[in-house]
């Protein structure tokens, strides 16, 4: 069923009794060419992209819960590509290449916006690092502009000019940022993927992999043995767990990180801000709420909740910014598991065991990365090789020294 | 959360600095013939599990104390926590 | 008649107040709900999508309509629950969401338009073309939704931050609240009560029941003296819990002022951390409406809160109501109204078998199926028995049963369990550990038994804690029954509401359905059904029980809703507690710090340290001259700079040199007693991270430096080195960076200087050398630490003296040195001065750096092991090709400019082809151009190339000569002078 406004209207004429599932709920079948564990956001865009572009078919997508039940369903929305090194300026352009075009290619509104992201910069060694970020950006296409502090005033007058800690002095901005509805990419790469012959399986946890002569065979599941040539795991934040299910140890640790929401607002923040004199990211919905978030809370956590001082500090550090969020309540918070990797960037490579593929370590980024991490992962799947712009993300640049630490922060993954 | 202080009873978590899992402790031996992928190993790879987990904490706005705190990664449960540097002179390597 | 007789309101007081602009009277003791209602004030809102008329549905914090912009200026406050608002004497108050008016709403249009406005229709449009989402459809659907607005002004108000400590923490102050804080607090257990009303009692205000024959308000009242009288009980009104969190911490806001027209002198609210060993959740039940069409108008309320209205505050909606029920509590509205002379039309009771409390029309088996009146209610349709007819009233009370808060026992992620006989659902087993429920929250729904329950938990509590409590007798009261049927809605075809805030009608749910989004948290997502301000508290388990029929699953089979924190919302200002503008970071001052402000001194953040960045002179307009001054004043004569708030660590014992020796890359056993050395640190991974000075005092004391921005992390990593790798090793260690104040005395001219105040100290080149320290008396008996190490490439010095005489040495240098030519620098000079000498900092050392690319790969000893070692040997590390140069522009007027990235001359720019980037740049007095640093792939073996420095980002681009990252002085004669 192809949506579009007009269809909206004649239903609404008909009295909405044409609408169909956004997809079927199959019952799974013994065999698949492909299985996909994980139905978030890069489970279900892997299977889209190998079905879709790939020409794949015979592919399955195991969840654990309900669709989209992970962290594509908990994040702040922000999709940028203002990275800093080789290893990533270039696949999150490409990821924000096809957010530009990925609504009308899944015939879904998933609300990619792009008002922009600015991130502050309070001292003149933040402006000389951020200028060699923008450098970057530009060299990978992406684009960028450095704000004066006058600038950014004409921008979003209601920063803390006056009498702040650590005086803003101006931003880093890319235009072609934004924000996006977090379920609605999930619900969008779904319906896509099931349209092409995908079967997206809820209420399904994988146990276990059965794997024979380094070859994996295929996986136990809560609903029964499922026979697999080759297995993509994406289940960044339960990596860890799934993956020593595979006898692996991987270069990434747990944690929680909180994500919070106010009270809905009239139109008060255009874009996305983040701080630079503390750890706050903020935008607004296009329902209004203020939707922000700021440090994992630093210890490692399988719970889906965090604690108190993460949300004072938090708070303290969106008033510190912008004042005038202050008489905004808080209406929700949430907590999400990540992946935070040793380096803070992510991995999407094969394993030691033949046919068992693994993509995670997103740390807090792995929403803006939905797109390009599907399909990467996709490539890396259909054809045994890695996507162009994901060729940094091997397991053995940790041994081998190329590490891609965008922060400088070393091998401590609640640094990063 | 709350940190039982094996010497000064309990703390808020927030007194203190995280830093992970207690195998840090257990440095390789840099002399021996595999020592960079022991490194490698000891620097990058974690168990990461869900459930008991051994871990690093340091009291850095408290007694300045190392502890290895046994916590439950998922329900968040404190089990126990010990000196780290106990735990690492029980580990009886001599380094000098 | 919308006042009523009795109630708990003083009216011997009025309150002024104005809603919209109009001017309205009320007492104290109101709500700004109440006080509406009396004034005969049903509609008071609009709705989120539709922009239906709404008017209060509650009279608690549960209410999804009654919301309003509460004060103005810079205090305004959106979204603003009526029925939590304690009324006082000027309050302004505003509708929001409509325009122009709230009588006549333009966007009322979206209600006509509702066939097109079904869940998620926008998922399914907007596409085409796609340049118009954001540029049209994106801000128009964003200036419609929203709420309230913010002032776009700083809050005013202060906040504060408070921790607390208990045995047993009550939430929630009504019968069960406060049997149990009885309990405690007659145990002579540490407990707190906390409630967010402004007067306790709970329910038990909004009933007419008596408790040992007597008003209700007498126990209480009763209870509250001797509270007073007990030290050990802490009871918080205004105060909600708001959240659970691990250990027994719990987050609680007081309203300490917002009953006020303005906080004064006070707070306006603290947040509180409240750690207790136990606690009992005693907060009640909220109840739920039934979906039927129209169910929505100004008007039509919650049975439960019609009745608090007339019972506690002596208000009503309208002379004649009806009360629609699925359960016996809705008849206690019948009654009570009826007793107080309200004209009870009818009770609506969808269970075909029930008793009237009072004489009023019955009509069981009944149904409401539409109703009429759209800015306020006129009259319903009630269909029973195959009869439909019309009843006219101005309000109705509907009751679809109680739904226990369970709230808090969810935000550990435990699940609540149903129950089919309240249909409802209760804590789970698996809720926060160590919170007990009690009373309504518990599934209780008499008065006698919600008080046995609130004591019978506090007394389980403390005898897990070993506190002796004994049960306290309890007043005499009602024992009624609940009786419910599982009815969530009426059938019908119209839209009937299931979460009002954000329009949620029984047709979304049906659409969610069918479009396979049965999930909850679909069916939530999808219709945003429980996500409004209420989050759902009178929403959530009917939608749930809705999905449930539709799919023709049992309730549990088809979820259940868990909470997340807050309880209620919170102003972030209070979370934030205060901490904001000046006060979001402890401001560090260095020793010198008064003395540099009264030199005119321009300060910089540098971390938490404000540190003097240049001194302006008279004459001086542009900060560059005053920089170029005391650069060349280093350079000429001698300059002095405060370099305190460099982390300084003592290192003592007899293994303190072997414990040096492994944390830094170089050796330092084998340093000399009285030399100084300089040390990389590598961090385990191999990379570099800081760099500092390690000077040897005795054979069994260093002191080491530190980066200012590494201080605190390199004293982490000591510590962790000392006592998790090598506890075996005699070491002792301690950070003295605020005991010192550290003094660069760089110059020419410094050992002038200081010979004047070092008393007989013979500081000459023979007796102490280039890399020399000293510990030594000055200014006639000081104690001192003397170093001679350089950071500008000059003859220079640093000196340490407690840091209570920084400020006083900081003057006798200046006073002595007049004569020649002694200028304070500023970190701006300090910068300059370094880029010249081409010593890394920061910028180089941004932790992705080897100590090969710094130059500094030799100093990584292969004899020993240390920190990092073994890493940096890995093949990426090793083979960076990647070293730190000088930069100089061909031009040279031309600029050079960090953050610019380097490409070969006539090379195409790109990420493929980019060959570094400069990391520092700065004008140099001494060169007389601007110079750069930067790493450059090879750049050790490009000496003279001329390479390109892109920056794309501002549209420049230079050409740059490569020379060696040395300005001035490459021989280093200067600093051995």
């Amino acid at each position: 069923m192809r949506f579009s406004g007009f269809r909206v209207f004649a239903e609404a004429i008909k009295g909405h009794t044409g609408w169909r599932s956004l997809w079927r709920n199959p019952d799974p079948k013994p065999a698949y060419d492909y299985v996909i564990v994980g139905g978030g956001g890069h489970g279900l865009s892997t299977a889209y992209y190998l079905a879709r572009t790939f020409r794949q078919s015979r592919i399955a997508v195991l969840e654990k819960g309900w669709l989209g039940s992970g962290n594509v369903g908990r994040n702040t929305t922000i999709i940028r590509s203002n990275y800093l090194l080789a290893g990533n300026e270039p696949f999150y352009e490409f990821s924000m290449k096809l957010w530009e075009g990925l609504e009308q290619e899944l015939n879904f509104n998933a609300m990619v916006s792009q008002r922009g992201i600015i991130n502050l910069f309070h001292t003149d060694a933040q402006r000389d690092a951020f200028r060699r970020r923008g450098n970057a950006m530009m060299l990978a296409g992406a684009d960028g502009r450095l704000l004066s502090r006058e600038e950014l005033r004409a921008m979003v007058p209601f920063l803390n000019y006056n009498n702040a800690r650590f005086p803003v002095k101006g931003g880093l901005m890319q235009p072609r940022a934004g924000t996006a509805r977090h379920d609605g990419v999930a619900w969008g790469y779904a319906r896509g993927a099931d349209s092409h012959g995908v079967d997206l399986i809820q209420n399904c946890e994988v146990k276990g992999f059965r794997v024979d002569r380094e070859k994996v065979r295929g996986v136990e599941t809560s609903r029964g043995y499922i026979a697999a040539e080759k297995v993509g795991v994406a289940v960044a934040g339960s990596s860890g767990r799934v993956m020593a299910m595979a006898g692996m140890r991987l270069p990434i640790e747990t944690h929680v990180l909180q994500a919070f929401v106010t009270e809905g607002l009239k139109p008060t923040i255009p874009g996305v801000i983040t701080f630079g004199a503390g750890h706050f990211y903020i935008s607004q919905s296009d329902k209004g709420g203020l939707v922000f978030g700021g440090d994992i809370d630093g210890y490692n956590s399988y719970a889906q909740r965090g604690n108190l001082p993460v949300v004072e500090g938090v708070a303290e550090n969106g008033i510190a910014m912008m004042p005038m969020i202050g008489r905004a309540r808080l209406l929700r918070m949430w907590g999400g598991l990540v992946d935070m990797s040793m380096d803070g960037s992510p991995i999407i490579d094969r394993t030691h065991i033949d046919g068992l593929y693994f993509n995670g370590g997103w740390c807090y980024g792995g929403f803006k990365a939905t797109p390009a991490s599907g399909y990467a992962f996709a490539h890396l799947l259909a054809t045994g090789s890695p996507h162009e712009t994901a060729r940094a993300y091997r397991f053995d640049r940790f041994a081998r020294g190329y590490v891609i630490d965008e922060r400088g922060a070393g091998a401590q993954p609640n640094l990063h | 959360m709350l940190i039982p202080h094996p010497l000064l009873g309990l703390r808020d978590a927030q007194e203190f600095t995280y830093l992970g899992d207690a195998r840090l402790i257990d440095r390789p031996d840099p002399t021996a013939p595999d020592a960079e992928a022991a490194f490698c190993d000891y620097v990058f790879l974690r168990d990461n599990q869900a459930g008991a987990h051994r871990e690093l904490w340091f009291h850095e706005q408290g007694d300045r104390s190392w502890l290895v705190v046994t916590r439950d990664t998922v329900t968040h449960e404190v089990l126990c926590a010990e000196l780290a540097r106990d735990v690492a002179l029980s580990r009886a390597r001599c380094s000098k | 008649m919308t006042r009523l007789a009795g109630g708990l309101i003083n009216r011997s007081q009025s309150l002024n107040f104005t809603f919209d602009g109009r001017r309205y009277q009320g007492h104290p003791g109101d709500t700004l709900a109440s006080a509406l209602l009396a004034n005969g004030v049903r509609l008071v809102g609009r709705s989120f999508k539709y922009h239906r008329p709404r008017g209060v549905l509650s009279a608690g914090s549960e209410e999804p309509n009654a919301l309003v912009e509460l004060r103005t200026g810079a205090r305004q406050e959106p979204n603003t629950r009526a029925t939590v608002v304690e009324l006082f004497e000027g309050l302004e108050a505003r509708s929001q969401n409509r325009w122009p008016s709230l009588g006549f709403d333009a966007l009322a249009i979206n209600d006509l338009l509702s066939p097109f406005f079904t869940a998620g229709f926008y998922y399914k449009t907007f596409m085409w073309p796609k340049g118009l989402w954001e540029k049209l459809y994106e801000p128009a659907i964003r200036k419609a939704a929203g709420l309230g607005r913010l002032s776009m002004e700083a809050d005013p108000d202060t906040y504060d931050k408070g921790f607390l400590h208990c045995d047993l923490l009550v939430i929630g102050g009504g019968a069960a609240g406060l049997a149990a804080a009885l309990t405690a607090a007659r145990s002579g257990a540490r407990a707190i009560l906390a409630d967010e009303d402004f007067r306790l009692g709970g329910r038990l205000l909004c009933e007419l029941e008596t408790l040992d024959g007597a008003p209700a308000t007498d126990w209480i009242a009763a209870l509250e003296t001797e509270f007073d009288s007990l030290p050990n009980l802490r009871v918080m009104r205004r105060t909600t819990v708001f959240g659970i969190y691990d250990h027994g911490i719990y987050g609680a806001v007081e309203r300490v002022s917002d009953h006020l027209a303005q906080p004064g002198a006070r707070v306006r609210q603290t947040l509180w951390r409240i750690t207790a060993k136990r606690a009992v959740l005693a907060a009640g039940a909220t109840e739920r409406p039934i979906a039927f069409a129209d169910n929505d108008r100004p008007g039509i309320m919650l049975a439960g809160a019609m009745r608090a209205y007339a019972n506690r505050w002596a208000a009503c909606p309208s002379e004649t109501v009806a009360v629609f029920t699925n359960n016996d509590d809705g008849h206690r509205t019948a009654r009570d109204l009826a007793s107080k002379g309200v004209h009870i039309a009818a009770v609506i009771d969808a269970r075909p078998k029930a008793t009237a409390l009072a004489d009023y029309r019955v009509i069981t088996g009944g149904m409401v199926t539409a109703s009429r009146g759209r800015l306020g209610l006129k009259s319903i349709e009630v269909h029973a028995n195959g009869r439909s007819e019309w009843i006219e009233c101005g309000a109705l009370g509907v009751s679809g049963g109680w739904n226990p808060n369970v709230h808090l026992a969810s935000h550990n992620c435990g699940r609540p369990i149903w129950n089919d006989v309240l249909q409802a659902f209760l804590p789970g087993e698996d809720g926060p550990s160590g919170v007990l429920p009690a009373g309504a929250a518990a599934g209780h729904f008499s008065t006698a038994k919600t008080l046995r329950s609130g004591a019978a938990a506090a007394l389980r509590a403390l005898n897990v804690l070993g506190i002796a409590a004994a049960l306290p007798s309890l007043p005499r009261s009602e024992e009624s029954r609940y009786g419910v049927a599982p009815i969530f809605h009426v059938p019908g075809r119209k839209r009937a509401w299931v979460d009002f805030q954000n329009d949620v009608t029984m047709k979304d749910i049906k659409l969610a359905h069918a479009e396979n989004m049965r999930a909850v948290e679909h069916l939530k997502r999808y219709t945003t059904l429980g996500m409004a301000t209420d989050q759902g508290k009178t929403a959530n388990v009917t939608g749930l029980a809705v999905m449930a029929e539709l799919t023709g699953k049992t309730i549990p089979e088809t979820g259940t809703t868990i909470f997340r924190p807050p309880y209620t919302p919170v102003a972030l200002s209070v979370l934030g507690g205060g901490d904001a503008g000046p006060h979001f970071r402890p401001r560090r001052l260095t020793p010198t710090h008064h003395w540099a402000k009264a030199q005119g001194a321009v300060f910089v953040e540098a971390g938490q340290w404000m540190r003097a960045q240049y001194y302006p002179r008279p004459g001086e307009t542009h900060w560059r001259q005053s920089v170029d001054r005391e650069a060349r004043a280093v350079r000429s004569a001698v300059g002095l700079c405060d370099v305190t708030t460099l982390g300084k660590v003592d290192v003592q014992g007899a293994d303190a040199g072997e414990f040096l020796n492994r944390l830094y890359s170089n050796v330092m056993a084998t340093l000399k007693v009285g030399r100084v050395r300089y040390g990389l640190m590598l961090r385990e991974d191999g990379f570099a991270y800081d760099d500092g000075t390690c000077a040897r005092l005795a054979k069994d004391h260093y002191v080491v430096t530190t980066t200012t921005a590494n201080a605190g992390l390199v004293y982490r990593n000591m510590e962790f080195a000392r006592q998790c790798l090598w506890p075996d090793l005699d070491v002792q260690i301690f950070s003295t960076t605020e005991a010192w104040a550290q003094i660069a005395v760089a110059g020419p001219k410094s050992r002038a200087l200081l010979a004047r105040i070092v008393g007989g100290f013979d500081l000459s080149n023979e007796a102490f050398p280039f890399m020399a320290c000293a510990e030594l008396t000055v200014c006639g008996g000081l104690r001192a630490r003397l170093f001679r190490i350089s950071f500008s490439g000059e003859l220079a010095y640093e000196v340490a003296v407690p840091a209570r005489y920084g400020h006083a040495l900081m003057e006798r240098l200046v006073e002595v040195g007049a004569d020649l030519g002694v200028t304070p620098y500023g970190v701006e000079a300090l910068s300059v001065l370094r880029i010249d000498k081409g010593h890394a900092a920061g910028p180089e050392l941004n932790g992705q750096t080897t100590a090969a690319m710094v130059g500094l790969g030799s100093m990584v000893s292969q004899k020993k092991d240390s920190v990092g070692a073994v890493m940096s040997r890995r093949e990426g590390l090793a083979g960076d090709r990647r070293r730190l140069v000088g930069l100089r522009p061909v031009d040279p007027a031309g600029k050079v400019v960090s953050g610019s990235h380097l490409f070969a001359e006539d090379a195409p720019q790109s990420f493929d082809t980019d060959q570094g980037w400069v990391t520092s740049a700065c004008y140099s007095p001494h060169v007389g151009s601007m110079i750069g640093l930067g790493f450059l792939e090879n750049g050790d073996e490009r000496l003279g190339e001329v390479i390109v420095a892109a920056n794309p980002l501002e549209g420049e681009s230079a050409r740059l000569r490569v020379v060696p990252a040395c300005f001035v002085d490459p021989e280093g004669e200067r600093l051995r002078d």
